[in-house]
């Protein structure tokens, strides 16, 4: 079963079908990663270009990663939001980078809709690395495959988003994936970080975080952009901390077993402590490197659909 | 020159006529309406099937000139409006310059004058630079020509300015149009705050950004009893304050425009960001829609307007975000208001066409237009209303396609305008107009 569109836009576009099938794609090219030669020659020949107006690291390294591993070639491209204004518009730098006969354009911007614009625009495949306060499918999927993996199952799990939810396209693309999967999920964090109607998703809203901890067996915790202080969203970081960060006194109220979760770059003291980022329970560094097989899964689905 | 139009059913809610009669017209006015009229030498217009209603007025345009005419011109514009059915246009002052002095204004009406196809009638500024702090000169405005004032696309945050402008209008008997939308809640805004603005992750604008300031300036015009007109209402809130208002018989007015009862939020998710659906006030709930066609329906709306907002292809073909907001409206106004409200019975074609052409008369004091009494200017628009046409960009005479209607199927067309007694749709180049 093919995936239906060209491109992978958001999790709210797949139905379950497809995102189990990019889960267990996945799991095939995670094994690879442990023998000694860690390439396969699916994508040769193919191109792909990682399109980023916004900074990124561990996101762009990751399909860069993931498309050397499938043996395409790849090219980064770094364009500063200033250039974009100045400049050339999105469809003319996407469509330069099709007459270069690009196969693949991974898009990360600043903005909701920029992947869907060149979508409509362009036949290239199309991949939303994080566009605005949108999606973040690839992270998304690989929060679920991560979740998959340790959990053994996703349907019937409780699991908990904290933090700024309002401002995160991984909270978004978690929600989509995690209920159409059949999870319950809650969301807390302060209400001037939460999203007006987002309980219409399906999500549990919490403003006391000991009551969203009870009984979750995973937590995601997402990173609080500081300068969402001075525009009054919350009073101040000491107060956050005091309501909001994750520490080992608070871990108490959620299962015992439970993931600790983090899309990175964390905060560390600010909304995750130390010791609940380095727990045995936290598998953040786990993440990254499912990541890389789960954005393979993708580029290989997408590529088989292009056929 | 005499005109005849001939055996068209004419529609005039003004005079209440609703049946097939001849129309005279001699010098630029109305003659005579009746059955079996006999004019030698006249001109003659076969209408029979078609409708034949007053000229519609859009109290609502921008014609971008001076400032932008990469968008639209006073010459474009008019002639967009003539392909609407359009004979009168009220333009918005927020040009580059705005229009806050005379010589703007005077600028305006020359050139309207010399290029223009249709009547063009000029706003005027509330406050100098439309910068909501210091009143313009109202009076000075008012004798180069203006009829009205408005800072559109601005609010006047300051509510001692707009009450003072309320006020001092009143000397003038002018309307002060407000532009609702407390800035402060519609920051970094590009669509309808509510769900799918969540789903879309984009910014939202919340309906009581419209409603604060609606209900501030209705309080303002009972505090100062000048006439408050407000533009573009979206909202539902906004409809039942200003029904509320107007029981209470505080002298407001107001207008819709047809998006805000023919699309919702819910167009920006189906089109995938297509930023044809970005306009201020944003696109609304089922439920503001729902409440602007009641509103319509009991005359808390007094008019339909179309906020035509061109912008070039290249403004509008970008993120969601950076695009402008805005849509053209000249050219699918009467259509989307068969389509929309008469041909799904909301309301009869008297009542619809009433909002277009009577009621704007009357709010901004258009003496001899707006209906087909006798002894009025001509200003006729004669329409195929069971023909059902497809909206192409290319149909477009506008110099700016901006339109999130393009590809619908709507009827009610236009087949000619005339204004002043003269057909100027379709164009025959050669009038020289």
């Amino acid at each position: 079963m093919p995936l239906k569109s060209k491109d992978l836009l958001g999790l709210e576009y797949l139905d379950k079908k497809e995102i189990e099938l990019i889960l267990d794609t996945a799991r095939p090219f995670k094994d690879l990663f442990t023998r000694s030669i860690k390439k396969v020659p699916t994508l040769r020949g193919k191109t792909v270009v990682n399109l980023f107006y916004e900074p990124s690291t561990r996101t762009r390294t990751s399909f860069e990663i993931a498309a050397k591993r499938l043996s395409a070639d790849l090219v980064n491209i770094a364009v500063s939001t200033s250039s974009v204004v100045k400049g050339e518009s999105l469809i003319d730098t996407g469509k330069t980078f099709e007459a270069m006969k690009a196969d693949f354009i991974v898009i990360r911007h600043s903005l909701a809709g920029a992947p869907a614009v060149l979508a409509r625009n362009l036949n290239a495949s199309i991949i939303n690395a994080g566009d605005g306060f949108h999606e973040h499918p690839s992270q998304g999927l690989l929060d679920l495959f991560t979740i998959r993996e340790k959990k053994k199952r996703i349907a019937g799990l409780k699991i908990l988003l904290v933090g700024d939810i309002l401002h995160s396209r991984v909270a978004k693309s978690n929600i989509w994936g995690l209920t159409k999967l059949g999870a319950e999920v809650r969301v807390v964090g302060p209400p001037t970080l939460i999203p007006y109607k987002i309980e219409e998703l399906g999500v549990k809203v919490y403003y006391d975080i000991e009551k969203a901890l009870e009984g979750v067996d995973v937590i995601n915790i997402l990173r609080i952009q500081l300068e969402r202080q001075q525009e009054s969203l919350f009073p101040s970081v000491h107060e956050y901390i005091e309501l909001f960060q994750m520490n080992k006194e608070r871990l108490k109220f959620a299962k015992p077993d439970a993931l600790i979760m983090h899309p990175g770059p964390m905060n560390r003291g600010i909304e995750i402590s130390s010791d609940v980022a380095d727990s045995a329970n936290a598998v953040i560094n786990e993440q990254v490197t499912n990541g890389i097989a789960v954005r393979m899964a993708v580029l290989y689905l997408l590529s088989a659909k292009k056929r | 020159m005499k005109l005849l139009i001939r055996g068209g059913l004419v529609v005039d809610p003004e005079t209440k006529l609703n049946n097939i009669s001849d129309i005279l017209i001699n010098n630029g006015r109305i003659e005579q309406v009746k059955n079996g009229i006999k004019a030698d030498g006249a001109v003659e217009i076969d209408a029979k099937g078609k409708v034949v209603i007053p000229g519609l007025i859009d109290v609502h345009t921008h014609l971008r000139e001076p400032g932008h005419e990469e968008e639209e011109t006073i010459a474009s514009g008019t002639r967009a409006a003539a392909h609407g059915g359009v004979t009168s246009v009220f333009c918005m002052p927020n040009t580059h310059p705005p229009l806050d002095n005379a010589p703007a204004v005077e600028f305006v009406l020359l050139k309207a004058q010399k290029e223009g196809i249709v009547n063009v009638f000029p706003i005027g500024c509330i406050t100098k630079g439309s910068n909501g702090e210091e009143l313009a000169e109202i009076g000075v405005l008012k004798k180069s020509g203006i009829i009205a004032i408005s800072d559109d696309g601005n609010t006047v945050m300051n509510s001692q300015v707009m009450r003072r402008a309320l006020e001092y209008t009143k000397m003038f008997d002018i309307p002060v149009i407000s532009h609702c939308e407390d800035t402060a809640l519609t920051k970094n805004g590009v669509m309808n705050e509510g769900y799918t603005s969540m789903v879309l992750g984009l910014r939202g604008i919340p309906t009581h950004s419209e409603d604060i300031i609606v209900s501030r300036d209705i309080m303002l015009a009972e505090l100062s009893s000048g006439h408050l007109h407000i533009a573009h209402v979206s909202t539902k809130e906004s409809v039942d304050l200003i029904r509320q208002a107007k029981k209470r018989k505080i002298k407001v007015t107001a207008e819709t425009c047809p998006h805000y009862f023919s699309l919702t939020e819910e167009d920006v998710k189906k089109t995938n960001y297509d930023t044809n659906t970005k306009m201020k006030p944003p696109l609304r709930t089922r439920e503001d829609v729902s409440a602007i066609i009641e509103g319509l329906k009991d005359g808390t709306i007094d008019c339909i307007a179309t906020d035509h907002a061109p912008h070039t292809i290249e403004e509008k073909n970008k993120e969601y975000d950076l695009a402008p907001f805005g849509i053209i409206g000249l050219e699918t106004l009467l259509s989307l208001v068969v389509t929309e409200l008469v041909n799904k019975k909301v309301m009869t074609l008297s009542e619809a066409v009433s909002k277009m052409t009577i009621n704007p008369a009357r709010i901004f004091n258009l003496k001899d237009r707006g209906s087909l009494k006798k002894g009025n200017i001509a200003d006729i628009t004669i329409i195929d209303i069971k023909k059902n046409y497809v909206i192409r960009k290319e149909d477009f005479v506008s110099k700016s396609k901006n339109s999130p209607f393009v590809g619908r199927t709507l009827a009610g067309f236009v087949e000619k305008t005339i204004v002043g007694g003269e057909v100027v749709w379709p164009i025959k180049e050669e009038t020289n107009r």
